[in-house]
């Protein structure tokens, strides 16, 4: 028989050249993409630490690490407001994670297919929901209902933020996290049912475990939304500079780190003392996320060995 | 070759283009032709919307001046004005001594003006019993001083102050005209607790649906929603409430002028606006919505 080799009619040496020139061309600019977006990062923390740092010069650290935040008047204690972000971001976790994880268990797992059809895309509407709206919806419906259900002298309190916080957080969660449920072989929930195991005991001990670092990178991004957050806390939550104690500081009004930069940034004259602390709390702002980003990453490696290992 | 012609081209062009966004607040030059002339305020909350009924009106007479209106606060406003990107800043207190200072570095000449003057009521829930207070009284609420209504002859309640952010001019006047009671040694200060809102409207809303609440904002803004409170001098009384007539007869205390800074003295369109707004329709204006006229 008679053998012939193939050569695509297409393939001239001119038209070879030329898809070689283009190929080279797209992978340097996906490249330049790829690289720009760390190029992106380290500029901007350039410019923070280079804004923010000098305010650790200008203000001495005793009233740097102070209780009373009115820079008015000079007094730049930090403390009130890293402890304002991180109570309103624990509220909103609290709050999130539980149902954010039951909503997605429900979508993925107890739903029959024509109601999940309904519900993923109605909590991806959720998602788009502009905070400013939803704060809104805070001052007029939440906060005064709170005040009278709980008897607190206010509504516009640290929980109230943590609310509104967490139904940010929520559809972010729900998502991610529904998703990767899905994710899971068909086969792992066949075998643990196939061993006697009920509904209930096949998700909590095998789905869910199976799908944790989405369920993870789910809740860690919903916190990353919730930290940044400030349109909305800076409507609900009353922008009182109070030192944090504990959980009970949910019922009293705080002021968060976000809302202080967008509150005061306006009007502060460009390299005044007050113009490097809002950058300096920016630094704060940074680094923190920076820490939940890495925390997310650590454990998503972590149960991915951890998993790969007991089921392969 | 051609890499080196195209980055000169976007060098070029961004030269261009800074050199024109350098070129925008140049209403302010004195060679500037009054038709079609543009110009910018910004500042005090409290005056937004004098402000805007001011242009409103002035625009019937004058169609070939346009003026855009922007608020943000009497600090932003000022603030604005050093960076040179408005015409005319609007505040509600007077500049500050180091904002001076930061204008002489930047080249900018701040030149004042007042063009109305404000009360500014402290009100309370309609639901709150208590009718009068002593400026002493007030001070010491919002210092933190007493923490129930009780110790004020009202009901058994928490109290909750309400004030504005710092950036308002509004917050600026009554932490030293009414917590410092006028005098510069004294260095009180709002009580941590006191809820800093950001808006007008949020001090309303929170009073109008709080009984616990406390709080003041400029006369023009205060709604029939919420009670406003009479002042006395000490417990005898007399007790005067926020009118036009009381700040006039100079007997209610806590009223404050209004003002608007420009770079330099004002001329062409600037000024035209601004004797407008200092005549007897500019002045009308300021009637209607509940402010006071300056005493010519």
């Amino acid at each position: 028989m008679d053998i012939k080799t193939f050569t695509p009619p297409s393939l001239t040496k001119e038209k070879l050249r030329f898809t070689q020139v283009f190929e080279t061309l797209i992978s340097l600019t996906i490249k330049a993409a790829g690289y720009s977006a760390i190029v992106f990062v380290l500029m901007i923390f350039y410019f923070l630490l280079s804004e923010g740092t000098a305010a650790i010069g200008e203000i001495p650290p005793q009233v740097l690490f102070s209780t009373r935040w009115y820079p008015v008047e000079g007094y730049f204690g930090i403390w009130p407001l890293i402890g304002g972000s991180l109570l309103v971001t624990v509220g909103a976790t609290l709050f999130a994670v539980p149902i954010g994880i039951s909503t997605a268990i429900f979508i993925s797992e107890i739903a029959p297919r024509w109601l999940r059809e309904i519900f993923k895309p109605i909590i991806e509407i959720l998602a788009g929901l502009p905070s400013v709206v939803l704060g809104f919806i805070g001052i007029i419906a939440l906060a005064p209902n709170l005040r009278v259900l709980l008897d607190l002298p206010t509504g516009l309190t640290a929980l109230t933020g943590s609310i509104l916080l967490g139904a940010i957080a929520i559809p972010t969660i729900v998502s991610v996290a529904e998703d990767a449920l899905d994710g899971v072989p068909r086969s792992y929930r066949d075998a643990a049912l196939a061993i006697g195991a009920t509904r209930w005991q096949t998700i909590w001990r095998v789905t869910l475990p199976a799908a944790r670092s989405g369920v993870l990178t789910g809740i860690m991004l919903g916190i990353g939304r919730a930290i940044g957050e400030t349109m909305t806390v800076m409507m609900v939550t009353g922008n009182a500079p109070v030192i944090v104690r504990g959980l009970s500081s949910l019922f009293l009004p705080t002021r968060t780190m976000t809302a202080t930069i967008a509150a005061e940034m306006g009007e502060v004259a460009k390299g005044s003392v007050h113009y490097h602390m809002l950058f300096l709390i920016g630094v704060v702002l940074f680094i923190i996320s920076l820490i939940v980003n890495i925390t997310a990453s650590a454990l998503v490696f972590r149960s991915n060995k951890r998993s790969d290992r007991i089921l392969s | 070759m051609n890499i080196l012609r195209n980055l000169m081209t976007c060098i070029c062009a961004g030269i261009l283009l800074i050199a024109c966004s350098a070129q925008t607040p140049n209403s302010n030059s004195p060679d500037s032709v009054e038709t079609n002339a543009h110009i910018e305020v910004k500042g005090s909350d409290t005056m937004v919307n004098l402000a805007l009924a001011w242009t409103e009106s002035f625009r019937e007479s004058h169609p070939d001046i346009t003026i855009s209106i922007t608020g943000g606060g009497s600090g932003t406003g000022i603030a604005a004005l050093l960076n040179d990107t408005v015409d005319i800043a609007n505040a509600s207190r007077r500049i500050k001594n180091e904002e001076i200072d930061v204008a002489q570095n930047l080249g900018i000449d701040p030149f004042e003006m007042i063009i109305a003057r404000d009360a500014v009521a402290v009100i309370v829930n309609p639901n709150n019993p208590i009718n009068s207070l002593t400026l002493e009284q007030i001070s010491d609420i919002f210092q933190g001083k007493y923490s129930n209504w009780q110790e004020l002859g009202g009901e058994d309640r928490p109290i909750v102050r309400v004030s504005r952010e710092s950036n308002s001019g509004t917050h600026v006047y009554f932490l030293e005209s009414v917590l410092r009671l006028n005098d510069p040694q004294n260095r009180s200060l709002f009580d941590p607790n006191t809820l800093l809102l950001p808006s007008s409207e949020g001090i309303i809303a929170e009073v109008r649906d709080n009984p616990n609440a406390i709080g003041y904002d400029g006369l023009g803004y205060v709604t029939p929603e919420v009670k406003v409170l009479g002042i006395g001098a000490n417990l005898e009384g007399p007790f005067i409430w926020p009118s036009a007539e009381t700040v006039n007869q100079g007997t209610y205390p806590i009223a404050r002028d209004l003002y608007a800074y420009t770079n330099g003295e004002p001329q062409g369109a600037i000024k035209t606006f601004l004797d407008w707004i200092l005549s007897s329709p500019g002045q009308n204006i300021v009637q209607e919505l509940g402010f006071i006229t300056v005493s010519p």
